[in-house]
């Protein structure tokens, strides 16, 4: 379970502050599927990016899984999101030297994890994925959809609680982001929560609970259940 | 939660291989820097040996006495005072026969001279000396006889010659009763010397050897280069080097003008010149790993901020800072290790080069040089790629990952 209280983001940009989040309250419970809408700029990456621990908020409490997490080392965050988050972005962010398999194996091997057990791991995932015969593609040999569903492989392989996915369809064609779309509410389907950042209303809709956000601030949230 | 060295290893050699220009230039860079001080004190220590041999092929036993007083304060004095000591004398050189410890003394006069035997001529080192020379220094005769009469205090008309300048005089020619031609005077040739044989710097196979008193007069000159001192124990040298020196003070009135070394002492003295040499040229080498350093820093930098997106998501994806500082850091110290591997190989090649073009000089690199070149340019890859990989532990990963 995630529980935000009172999150305030601020950016000093020159001698300017951007309140990128304001008074953030937002409870979502374990397994949900919520589809974040609003304008650019209103402040929808910027709460991901503090979900998922890469950003740390200016004010409020942040508390996951009972544990208040604002406040953790450095070393203690990235053990939350090396085994608990799996971010999906809408650049891909593959390595190009690695092949789609050594991508997807990249969270395992940042963790310890013995090579066998990668071995094992990702051809499963790999066939899942219908990426079995691509396992030893380089990204730039592979199509926009394929590159994404790497990088949901990647982002799932350590079994994480949440997914975050930051416009994950925006750099698709409206067939391979179906596809995408229809993998990640798979995933969600067997227990992951999905929290999905989008532009497109009717990939919005489908999400069981949608929040609307204008200016850093929810104005919208269709509440769980 | 840490990841395993043969993954950080692997990962980096991916990074590296993608990008082969800069990785061969801080290769060469590091490579140059470890193999010149592997060469430099390769020759540091060649030199070093040399001299060394030089010195110990004069048998261990040996005191070698020499005018003027060195080592105490008082030689100062003497500079100031305009001083100059005593000559050493033959008869100096005969008093220590006195001593029961003592076995054998050669009087050693040297100088250069026109040496002659009808159309033939050249220069050539000439040594005033005695019998006991030949059994003092080892020396083996190839034909005739060596130097008459340990006691020698007459001149005496004959000489002994080195085999390649009996080559280059006699020819074939057997020159054992010959007249030759030293400066202006004839000497007839008693013996010569077998090749082989070295004497502080002299090639035995290049002089001419006439007794003590004809060199006397041949250079004109009452003195003494110096009086070689054989002793029959090493534990006897000190108290034979404190009879020296109170015997000649004694026939000097009371003047202590003499220096009396062991081959130790002065094979002490060469090796800490040598080996301090060794450390300097070493030394000046290992500063041209700084320019490498300097260089590995700001391709690192470069390699960091064209990463920026690469670092956004390892952090993304678990990495902490400390895992991505670790990366950068294997990556700077895998290049480094290999530059210096690379470096020793190539000063190793060179050195044997050199070895084959100058085989007297044995300048094998030694091995703590090799290993502190080594450690050295790892030290360097750790400390110029560490604000590198600082800065990429401390990139923001929002800005890395968002592209705008
Ligand atoms: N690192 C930053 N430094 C300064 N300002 C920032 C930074 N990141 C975000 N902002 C500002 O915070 C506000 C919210 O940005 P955010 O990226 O969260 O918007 P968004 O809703 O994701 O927009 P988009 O739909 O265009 O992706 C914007 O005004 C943005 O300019
Ligand atoms: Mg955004």
């Amino acid at each position: 379970m995630i529980r935000l209280t009172d999150i305030n983001r601020v950016f000093q940009v020159g001698d300017q502050q951007v309140h990128a989040l304001r008074d953030i309250n937002l409870t979502i419970d374990n397994g949900e599927y919520l589809s974040i809408m609003g304008p650019s700029g209103s402040g929808k990456s910027s709460l991901l990016n503090i979900l998922g621990l890469l950003d740390n908020p200016s004010s409020g409490e942040y508390e996951l899984e009972g544990e208040v997490v604002t406040h953790l080392s450095d070393e203690q965050q990235a053990v939350i999101r090396s085994t608990q988050i799996g971010f999906v972005f809408q650049f891909f962010h593959l390595l190009p030297r690695l092949s789609a398999e050594e991508n997807i194996a990249l969270p395992m091997m940042l963790a310890g994890i013995a090579a066998a057990e990668r071995r094992k791991r990702t051809r499963k995932i790999l066939d899942t994925l219908g990426l079995t015969d691509r396992a030893k593609h380089k990204p730039e040999q592979l199509s926009g959809g394929q590159r994404q569903r790497v990088a949901i492989g990647r982002a799932t392989i350590m079994q994480p609680r949440v997914i975050l996915a930051d416009e994950p369809t925006g750099n698709l064609d409206r067939h391979s982001g179906h596809d995408v779309i229809n993998i990640l509410e798979n995933l969600n389907q067997q227990g992951m929560a999905l929290i999905i950042v989008t532009h497109d209303p009717e990939l919005g809709e489908r999400a069981h609970r949608k929040i609307r956000f204008v200016d850093g601030a929810i104005t919208v949230d269709t509440g769980s259940n | 939660m840490s990841m395993a060295i043969v993954d950080m290893l692997g990962f980096s050699v991916g990074a590296i291989i993608r990008h082969p220009l800069r990785a061969t230039l801080m290769l060469l860079a590091i490579s140059i820097g470890v193999a010149s001080i592997v060469i430099l004190t390769g020759l540091g220590e060649g030199a070093r040996r040399y001299v060394t041999s030089e010195f110990s092929s004069l048998g261990t036993n040996l005191l070698i006495v020499i005018p003027g007083k060195t080592e105490t304060t008082g030689t100062a004095l003497n500079i100031f005072s305009g001083e100059t000591p005593r000559d050493l004398t033959l008869l100096d050189a005969l008093s220590l026969k006195q001593h029961a410890q003592v076995h054998r003394i050669a009087p050693v006069v040297v100088g250069a001279a026109n040496v002659s035997w009808q159309q033939l001529s050249r220069e050539a080192p000439v040594l005033g000396s005695n019998s006991e020379l030949l059994e003092l220094r080892n020396w083996k005769m190839a034909r005739g006889r060596f130097l008459p009469g340990a006691d020698n205090t007459r001149a005496s008309a004959v000489c002994v010659i080195g085999s390649k300048l009996r080559q280059e005089l006699f020819k074939n020619e057997n020159p054992i009763g010959k007249k030759i031609r030293i400066g202006d005077r004839q000497f007839r040739v008693i013996g010569t010397m077998a090749s082989g044989g070295r004497s502080i710097g002299v090639d035995v196979e290049d002089i001419v050897i006439i007794p003590t008193v004809s060199a006397q007069n041949l250079f004109n000159t009452p003195s003494l280069f110096r009086i070689l001192v054989e002793v029959r124990s090493r534990d006897a040298l000190e108290k034979v080097k404190q009879h020296i020196i109170k015997t000649i003070k004694a026939r000097h009135q009371g003047e202590e003008d003499v220096t009396v070394i062991s081959q130790d002492a002065v094979l002490g003295t060469f090796d800490r010149i040598f080996t301090s040499l060794t450390l300097t040229v070493g030394g000046i080498a290992a500063i041209s790993l700084t320019v490498a350093g300097i260089l590995i820093m700001n391709i690192m930098l470069v390699t960091v901020s064209q990463r920026t997106t690469e670092i956004g998501l390892l952090k993304a994806i678990g990495a902490s800072q400390h895992q991505i500082q670790s990366l950068f850091l294997i990556e700077a110290s895998l290049l480094t290790a290999v530059g210096a591997l690379a470096g020793i190989a190539i000063g190793y090649i060179s050195n044997l080069f050199i070895h084959y073009m100058f085989p007297a000089l044995d300048n094998m690199a030694p091995v703590w040089a090799v290993a502190a070149a080594f450690l050295l340019a790892v030290c360097t890859g750790l400390i110029f790629g560490a604000m590198p990989a600082r800065r990429a532990a401390r990139l923001d990963p929002i800005q890395a990952l968002a592209r705008r």
